[in-house]
C-alpha cells in the first residue's frame, strides 16, 4: 500500500507534464487575475445593478457546476496516479472525467437558454457583460480541456494500455485542473458575492 | 476499484465539496464585508488545495509551487480589498 502510494504521487522537485504548460498555466492565471479585478471594480461603479442582476442567477447551477468539476478533477488526478501505477483503471477514471466536463458544458448551456429566454442577455446591464464574458471565456478553455482529454485517452487502447510517457496525462490534467479553480472564482465572485 | 478512492486525493475532494457547501451556506447567511472575506477566503483556500494537490504542486520546485502560492494570495488580498464595499 505505501509502496504503491509512493510510486502514484509524483517525485520531490518534479514539474508535473511539459514546462511549456506551466508557461501557458502562469499566463492564464495573470490574464484572469486581470479579469478578477476589472470586475471588482465594474462592480464598485455600479453596486446596486450588479447585486440586483445578480440575484437572476441561478445559484443551484452554479453549485452543481462546480461539483462537477471538483469530481471530474479528482478523476483526472486519479487517473495520474493509476497511469504511474501501471494501474489498467486510468481510461476508465480519465473517461469519467471527460462525461462529468461535459456534464458541466449540458448545465451551462441550459443555464444560457434560461436566461437568454428570460431576456437576461449579454447587452442587458454591465453585469450580463462581465457574465457573458467572463464565463463564456472559461466554457473555451472547459472545451479546450476536454479536447486534450479526449486526446489523452485516444492514447490509450481498449485494455487500457497507454502509448507514450506520463507528461502527457500530468500536463492534460493540470490543464484540466487550471479550468476547476478558474471556476472555483468565477463561481464565487459571481453566484456568491 | 474500491482502493483507490481511499487515498488523499479523495479526502482532498471530499474537503473541496465540503468547503463548497459552506460557501454557498455562508453566502445565505448575508451580504456584510466579513461573511464576503469569508467567501473569498474559502474560494482561494481550495484553489490552493486544487494547486498542491490536484496539480502536485507540493511536490514541484519551489519557483513553481511559490509562484502559484504567491499568486492565489495576492489575488485573494486584492479581491477582499475591492469587495469591501
Amino acid at each position: 500500500m505505501a509502496a504503491s502510494q509512493a510510486v502514484a504521487s509524483s517525485p520531490r522537485g518534479h514539474v508535473p507534464g511539459e514546462e511549456g504548460v506551466w508557461v501557458f498555466i502562469g499566463g492564464d492565471l495573470i490574464v484572469f487575475a486581470v479579469f478578477f479585478v476589472t470586475y471588482a471594480l465594474a462592480r464598485q461603479q455600479e453596486l446596486a445593478l450588479f447585486e440586483s442582476a445578480q440575484a437572476l442567477l441561478d445559484r443551484r447551477l452554479g453549485l452543481l457546476n462546480t461539483l462537477l468539476l471538483l469530481t471530474s478533477s479528482l478523476f483526472v488526478a486519479q487517473a495520474v496516479a493509476a497511469v504511474r501505477r501501471g494501474d489498467d483503471r486510468a481510461r476508465r477514471l480519465l473517461l469519467g472525467a471527460i462525461l462529468l466536463g461535459s456534464g458541466f458544458v449540458i448545465v451551462k448551456a441550459f443555464e444560457y437558454s434560461a436566461k437568454i429566454a428570460q431576456g437576461f442577455t449579454l447587452n442587458s446591464n454591465s453585469f450580463s457583460i462581465y457574465y457573458y464574458m467572463f464565463t463564456g471565456i472559461h466554457l473555451v478553455h472547459v472545451l479546450i480541456g476536454l479536447g486534450v482529454l479526449c486526446f489523452t485517452l485516444s492514447r490509450f487502447d481498449r485494455a487500457g494500455r497507454r502509448q507514450g510517457g506520463v507528461a502527457l496525462i500530468e500536463g492534460s490534467g493540470a490543464f484540466w485542473h487550471l479550468v476547476d479553480l478558474l471556476w472555483i472564482i468565477l463561481f464565487a465572485l459571481l453566484y456568491l458575492l | 476499484m474500491a482502493m483507490i478512492w481511499r487515498s488523499r486525493i479523495t479526502w482532498v475532494w471530499a474537503m473541496l465539496i465540503a468547503a463548497t457547501f459552506l460557501s454557498f451556506e455562508t453566502m445565505a447567511l448575508g451580504n456584510a464585508f466579513l461573511l464576503r472575506s469569508v467567501i473569498l477566503v474559502i474560494a482561494f483556500t481550495k484553489v490552493l488545495l486544487v494547486g498542491r494537490e490536484f496539480m502536485e504542486l507540493r511536490h514541484a520546485p519551489r519557483w513553481l509551487l511559490w509562484g502559484f502560492q504567491s499568486w492565489a494570495i495576492l489575488t485573494c488580498l486584492v479581491l477582499i480589498a475591492l469587495f469591501r464595499t
